[in-house]
């Protein structure tokens, strides 16, 4: 609350303490009944302002987060086709209730899952190792940093199309490669673990320099003398990495977990785009269909609105399980530190 | 003074915050009428009439030189196409433009795929094309002509092109395997029965030359023998009977069988990777509407040109064509009407195949010298607007549903490719009808 004008000291103009300005009690009235209007005037804005400084924010936020929110789930409530979505009609829970038994979302489900984790630990790990490396002094610091970055600035469709073409079966120069070393053929797309291989191939490429300069930041906040005195006491470079940069990451860590986290549950980029059926079924068998994929295709290609929208909440569900997993982990590391 | 500036920024802040609001009310204001606006006002027009229209992938009507030949006929019309690369990107934003009805262009293509999706769940939003001056229903092929009539009566869009179905073949490859090269001979191979197709396919295999295929995918096949189906996966009362037709468990099962000989290479067509066998010859033949010729020349290698032939497919089937459709909230309705009536008239489509090489689906264009004297870079000097036209006359009535889409994508991208994974047929099939079934939601 701002401090009341009539009853709070004159302000100070710029000259100080030199009287500026005659004193109060010799002010007419009339000239003190402005002073009262533009005070209650000030008062309002003092009180208002703030609001319409935030409101673009909120404005923008009621009309695509709120609403979108409330929406969907009023339509997941409901048979509703995109072809008429106007046309609704009333079935409860049924579209949650189905879910329990889709064996296409429990298939997505889990290839998000097993996604998730080939791809978020080693892009982690690898992240860790280059931000070692690049926090030694090096010639040309500034290009690897940059280059790092790169795969994170480039377009996911261009990507990902060029990916497609490296893993491709017949003709892709991964298995051209790997002929090479006496193995067959494999099928990127087609087989159940190469594909999934493949798409945390895309993600792991994409996200892990991100990762890397986000540890390397936090490496240089690392005092130097925490090193000068471990040196001092015999740790070699492994034991430096070991008992004075990861403890200090301890928060960084878990961040950029929590970050990966969240991006490998939503992934839907990669997996569709590298479907060579420009569809968005993930394969023939489904066998690299993340939850993001299949909310589309239920959505988007099927045109099942009201279906969609209850993947989509209950996706919404499992990332606040998630982050609540996250909130107590981390709450504990914290508690124990 | 304070006060002053207080005032000042404060005018700035409201003006800012008001900008803002009237931004955000306008664009929701536009966004209710857009159809009005984009077309009303164009600066370059100088009061001319513009006309849009919405396409999708290469419809070619630019490039025929129509919408030049068509603003000469009428000088206070100009017309400007917006152009959407697939139609995967094209139909949804059109399925919501068309429900709210709200940002829709005065002229818009609509695939034939979705045509039946189309009539069925828009017509009231779109006008009847049957009832302005000028249209005559005996111009078009009369499947065609059905395909976007709803059941009381309302004809919702006019047909351009159809794809009539044949076999294309490499002359060379069937030479080396000791097959017939002549289109005729060819075509009685296997004429009447999609089965004679396959066997063709073994004679072809026994002698073929090493690492080239019968045909060029399992999905290529299946389609093609679905196409000549008369009931493919509804029936006429609008069923879904995909499960039940015996026609398409018998597709299913022939297409699965020569997969699982080797007769078809494992490919998904458009794909990169089934790009990439067209450039390099690996497979002998193909299911072949006129625009696949377009394709086969897009991908091909130089050295294959003039080495392929188009022979008549054992059933006439149809693969691919458009309507244009002309919505109720266009602001120039009249006028668009009008336009597309001039546009899908049989001497525009022939002159559209001649260029494009989309197959009129006005059957008085079958005779005129743009298509009967057609000849393609890929077939060298044969005339092949014959054997199309014979096809799009005799191609039935098939009945289309509003899914057909996600059905045939079902059988064929989560079904009869398995087979050349080794799957069983039986094991294939039912991967399939499980995904379909839970696209169909039923």
């Amino acid at each position: 609350m701002a401090t009341r004008n009539d009853t709070a000291a004159p302000p100070t103009k710029e000259g100080g303490a030199a009287p500026g300005r005659p004193p109060a009690d010799a002010v007419s009235p009339e000239a003190a009944r402005k002073r009262a209007r533009l005070s209650r005037r000030w008062q309002r804005d003092m009180r208002w302002s703030p609001y319409a400084f935030v409101s673009p924010f909120f404005l923008l936020f009621l009309a695509f987060g709120l609403f979108p929110l409330i929406y969907t789930g009023w339509a997941s409530l409901h048979q509703v086709e995109l072809t008429a979505p106007t046309d609704m009609s009333w079935v409860g829970l049924r579209n949650y209730t189905r879910i329990f038994d889709d064996e296409f979302f429990w298939n997505a489900a889990k290839n998000t899952l097993t996604i998730g984790i080939i791809s978020t630990v080693p892009q982690l790990l690898m992240a860790m190792g280059i931000a070692h490396i690049l926090n030694y002094k090096l010639r040309a610091s500034t290009f690897y940093r940059v280059v790092m970055l790169a795969p994170y600035a480039t377009s996911i469709a261009a990507a990902s199309l060029v990916f497609v073409l490296l893993f491709g079966r017949d003709y892709g120069m991964i298995n051209w490669a790997l002929h090479f070393v006496g193995i067959d053929a494999i099928d990127w797309q087609g087989d159940k673990w190469p594909s999934q291989i493949a798409v945390s191939t895309i993600i792991v490429w994409r996200w892990t320099g991100y990762n890397a300069l986000i540890y390397l930041a936090a490496m240089q906040a690392i005092p130097q003398d925490l090193y000068e005195s471990a040196a001092l006491d015999g740790a070699s470079r492994w034991r430096q990495f070991l008992h004075v940069t990861l403890p200090s990451l301890r928060p960084t860590i878990l961040f950029t977990a929590v970050v990966s986290t969240i991006g490998a549950s939503q992934v839907f980029g990669e997996p569709l785009l590298f479907d060579v059926n420009k569809g968005s079924s993930g394969g023939a068998e489904h066998q690299f269909q993340t939850l993001g994929l299949y909310l589309y295709e239920q959505g988007w290609v099927n045109q099942h609105l009201g279906r969609a929208s209850a993947i989509a909440w209950t996706m919404f569900l499992i990332l606040i399980v998630i982050g609540i997993v996250n909130y107590v982990i981390s709450r504990r590391l914290r508690a124990s530190s | 003074m304070r006060a002053r500036t207080r005032t000042a920024r404060k005018t700035v802040v409201l003006a800012a915050v008001a900008a803002l609001g009237a931004g955000l009310l306008a664009g929701c204001a536009d966004d209710g009428k857009d159809g009005d606006g984009s077309g009303s006002s164009d600066s370059s027009g100088k009061g001319k009439t513009t006309i849009t229209v919405g396409l999708f992938g290469t419809m070619g009507f630019q490039e025929a030189g129509l919408y030049t030949e068509y603003e000469k006929l009428h000088p206070n019309i100009k017309i400007s196409q917006n152009v959407i690369e697939r139609n995967e990107n094209y139909y949804p934003p059109l399925v919501n433009h068309l429900t709210t009805n709200s940002g829709l262009m005065d002229v818009q293509a609509v695939e034939v795929a979705n045509i039946a999706e189309v009539t069925a769940t828009q017509a009231d939003k779109l006008t009847d094309m049957s009832k302005v001056a000028g249209v005559d229903k005996s111009n078009w092929l009369d499947w065609k002509w059905q395909q976007a009539t709803t059941k009381d009566g309302q004809t919702i869009g006019l047909g351009t092109d159809v794809g009539p179905m044949a076999i294309c073949y490499r002359k060379d490859l069937f030479q080396q395997a000791g097959l017939p090269t002549e289109p005729d001979k060819v075509a009685a191979l296997w004429a009447g029965d999609w089965s004679k197709l396959v066997d063709v396919g073994k004679q072809y295999k026994a002698k073929a030359p090493k690492g080239t295929y019968f045909m060029d995918s399992p999905g290529g096949l299946l389609n093609a023998i679905l196409s000549s189906e008369k009931e493919k996966f509804y029936d006429a009362s609008g069923k879904v009977i995909y499960k039940t037709n015996p026609a398409i468990r018998a597709g299913f099962n022939l297409t699965a069988k020569a997969a699982q000989e080797g007769l078809v290479q494992p490919q998904t067509q458009f794909q990169p990777a089934w790009n990439t066998t067209i450039a390099k010859s690996k497979f002998a033949a193909i299911a072949c509407p006129p625009w696949m010729l377009g394709t086969i020349k897009g991908n091909a290698q130089p050295d294959s040109k003039g080495k392929w032939a188009v022979a008549t497919s054992p059933k006439s089937g149809n693969w691919g064509g458009t309507f244009l459709t002309v919505p109720k909230s266009g602001k120039h309705v009249k006028e668009a009407q009008e336009f597309i009536t001039w546009l899908t008239a049989p001497k525009q489509q022939a002159t559209l195949f001649k260029v494009q090489a989309s197959f009129p689906s006005a059957p008085a264009a079958y005779t005129m010298p743009e298509v009967t004297g057609a000849t393609n870079e890929m077939t060298g000097s044969d005339k092949i607007g014959p054997v199309f036209a014979e096809a799009a006359k005799s191609a039935p009535v098939q009945v289309i549903g509003p899914k057909d889409q996600i059905v045939m994508q079902g059988l064929s991208d989560n079904g009869v490719i398995l087979v050349t994974k080794g799957k069983s047929p039986e094991e294939a099939w039912n991967t399939a009808v499980k995904t379909i079934d839970n696209n169909l939601d039923q």
